[in-house]
């Protein structure tokens, strides 16, 4: 306990500041996410389905990866954004693409702040158990709802309308994947205030350690209600963009498959780290669509191959373990 | 000012048929240092749970300053100025020390909530949470993550989110558990340094510690108050000779 040394060099905030600059690496993430467009004009179509699912995963690494609440049904906050936007085009004839988005926001928030209220009593695999039920509950009500919702076999009649009166949604994906970038940049913008935040420090000590937050005169409930609903809003918005731009709704998006999948990719990609739900979802998907491709009845068997080999190779996923191999390079001289 | 900073009326908690916590009259008045004695099993961890909220006693009162806080949840305890440390380290292993406590303070000065705005724009609460740490020496070590820090520097840190909430009651729980003994008497010069504004009460084994360190000594056994005064008091008590004192030394030096 003897004191090591007189000083810290730097102020402890300039210290901080200096570690949430923009790395060289964000940049150059952000800049890759416009080669689609020069590199694969082809792939746009598939380019805007990975930004839609990446912003869904970002939306449940809020609440998985830095704030430790375990979901197996974030797919019903999905679901409740593609319908609302989708109905509104639908059966209201407003397919006003932004005002879909802002409409499936308020819904999918609403849902998300009623049921915040039970997922902040419980932790773990009651989490599991709760948030599957609320999954379930939803789909199985959407199915029976088949005079709004078109049942099972989806919502038809959606027609979305140009963004800001102008830019056509077009058969090639131009429009639809510069539409789902812009929205996940402008959200992942707000997800990284959010995580630098005091209220991200205290969803992380929440994350840390739960039961040592009363201790230190923490809210943990009121901390884990706003946050639910942060991510319900931003997985409302991605559901809210898929429909707009494949025009279509159906059970799937809310679907208990859509709900492991996106998990699946957020821990392919690495929980914590704002961009492993990112990386997850190019990673799964460019994967999914290429052994389908190759191997169209089989191609669930090289994706689960493609799951075991990175989980066992990288059990903190793509960017824990890039961290590592940093961290590793930079402890040798 | 009132008389006492900390009170219980008629505490009473049992777990089945183990009473853990019989009619406990307790009155600590403000700037105090109390130990809190006992042999295992006595009930003193079992006291601080029932004082901060973490577990409802069946029946009693328990009043900070004035006010009954029987009813409230421990994070409002903690608010207004009721505060613990735990006997095993419970920190949050992947925030650094200076991050764990600029938690504890955001959340004493109510800017936890705010997610619109970054961190950093919040320098008098990280400089607050620095100074806590430099006067436990942990200044240097300050952007470490909690989990590589020594076993010493955690239990440090234990107080250092303590402190953060401003206590005007400091119950902690044996928090030289673990620390051998000449580290341990720093942790304890630590404790004796703190304001005296606040009332501290430690649990504490090592009867030297209690005997230098606290001005009054609480007897637990079997979940009952056995005797309280001065440790000269408590040091010449038959009882307290006969149940724990005689015991210990008759196990230490047969």
């Amino acid at each position: 306990m003897a004191s090591e040394s007189i000083a810290a060099p730097v102020r402890p905030v300039q210290y901080l500041q200096a570690q949430l600059r923009w790395q060289w690496g964000e940049i150059a993430f952000w800049l890759a996410t416009l080669l689609p467009f020069v590199v694969a004009p082809s792939y746009l179509v598939l380019a805007s389905q990975i930004a839609i699912t990446a912003l869904f995963a970002l939306s449940l690494d809020l609440i998985l990866g830095f704030s430790g609440i375990v979901s197996l049904g974030h797919a019903a906050y999905f679901g409740v954004g593609a319908y609302t936007a989708g109905l509104i085009s639908a059966k209201l004839g407003f397919g006003e693409p932004l005002t879909g988005l802002l409409a499936a926001a308020v819904a999918a928030g609403i849902f998300g702040y009623l049921t915040s209220f039970i997922i902040a009593r419980f932790r773990h695999l009651a989490l599991i158990m709760i948030t599957l039920g609320i999954g379930l509950v939803l789909q199985e009500a959407f199915n029976t709802a088949g005079f709004i919702t078109g049942g099972f076999d989806g919502l038809q009649g959606i027609h979305t309308w140009p963004i800001f009166g102008k830019f056509h949604f077009d058969l090639y994906g131009y429009t639809a994947y510069a539409y789902s970038l812009a929205a996940l940049f402008v959200i992942f913008l707000v997800a990284r205030r959010i995580i630098h935040s005091p209220f991200g420090l205290a969803l992380r000590g929440i994350r840390e350690n739960n039961s040592r937050m009363p201790a230190i005169g923490a809210p943990t409930r009121t901390h884990i209600r706003t946050i639910y609903t942060i991510a319900a809003i931003i997985a409302g918005v991605a559901g809210a963009i898929l429909a707009e731009t494949t025009e279509t709704v159906s059970l799937e998006a809310l679907g208990f498959q859509r709900s492991a999948d996106v998990l699946v990719m957020l821990i392919l990609g690495g929980t914590g780290r704002l961009y492993g739900g990112l990386i997850g979802a190019a990673v799964y998907m460019v994967a999914r669509d290429q052994f389908s491709g190759l191997n169209p009845q089989y191609w669930y068997f090289w994706i689960g191959l493609l799951l075991i080999a990175v989980v066992m190779a990288l059990p903190n996923g793509i960017l824990g373990g890039l961290a590592h191999f940093a961290r590793r390079m930079q402890a040798k001289p | 000012m009132s008389e006492s900073a900390l009170a219980t009326r008629g505490v009473n908690k049992s777990f089945g048929s183990l009473i853990v916590a019989a009619d406990v009259e307790l009155t600590l008045p403000p700037g105090v240092r109390y130990a809190l004695i006992g042999p295992n099993g006595a009930g003193k961890t079992t006291l601080i749970n029932l004082m901060t909220g973490m577990l409802a006693p069946d029946s009693g009162r328990i009043f900070l300053g004035d006010d009954d806080i029987t009813a409230l949840p421990p994070e409002e305890r903690v608010r207004r100025g009721l505060v613990r440390t735990f006997q095993i380290n419970t920190l949050f292993p992947h925030l650094t020390a200076l991050e764990s406590v600029t938690l504890a303070v955001c959340e004493r000065r109510k800017v936890a909530r705010t997610w619109w705005r970054q961190l950093t724009a919040y320098g008098d609460e990280i400089d607050e949470a620095y100074d806590i740490l430099a006067k436990l020496t942990l200044g240097p070590v300050c952007h470490r993550l909690t989990r590589e820090l020594a076993y010493g520097q955690q239990r440090l840190l234990e107080i250092a989110l303590a402190l953060a909430a401003k206590p005007k009651v400091l119950l902690l729980d044996e928090p030289a558990a673990g620390v051998p003994r000449e580290e341990s008497r720093e942790l304890f010069a630590a404790i004796a340094g703190l304001s005296r504004d606040i009332t501290v009460l430690f649990i504490e084994h090592d009867m030297d510690l209690v005997f230098r360190f606290a001005s009054r000594v609480i007897v637990m056994v079997g979940g009952r108050v056995l005797v309280e005064g001065t440790p000269a008091e408590i040091a010449a008590d038959p009882q307290v000779r006969a149940v724990y004192l005689g015991k210990a030394r008759h196990g230490a030096a047969p």
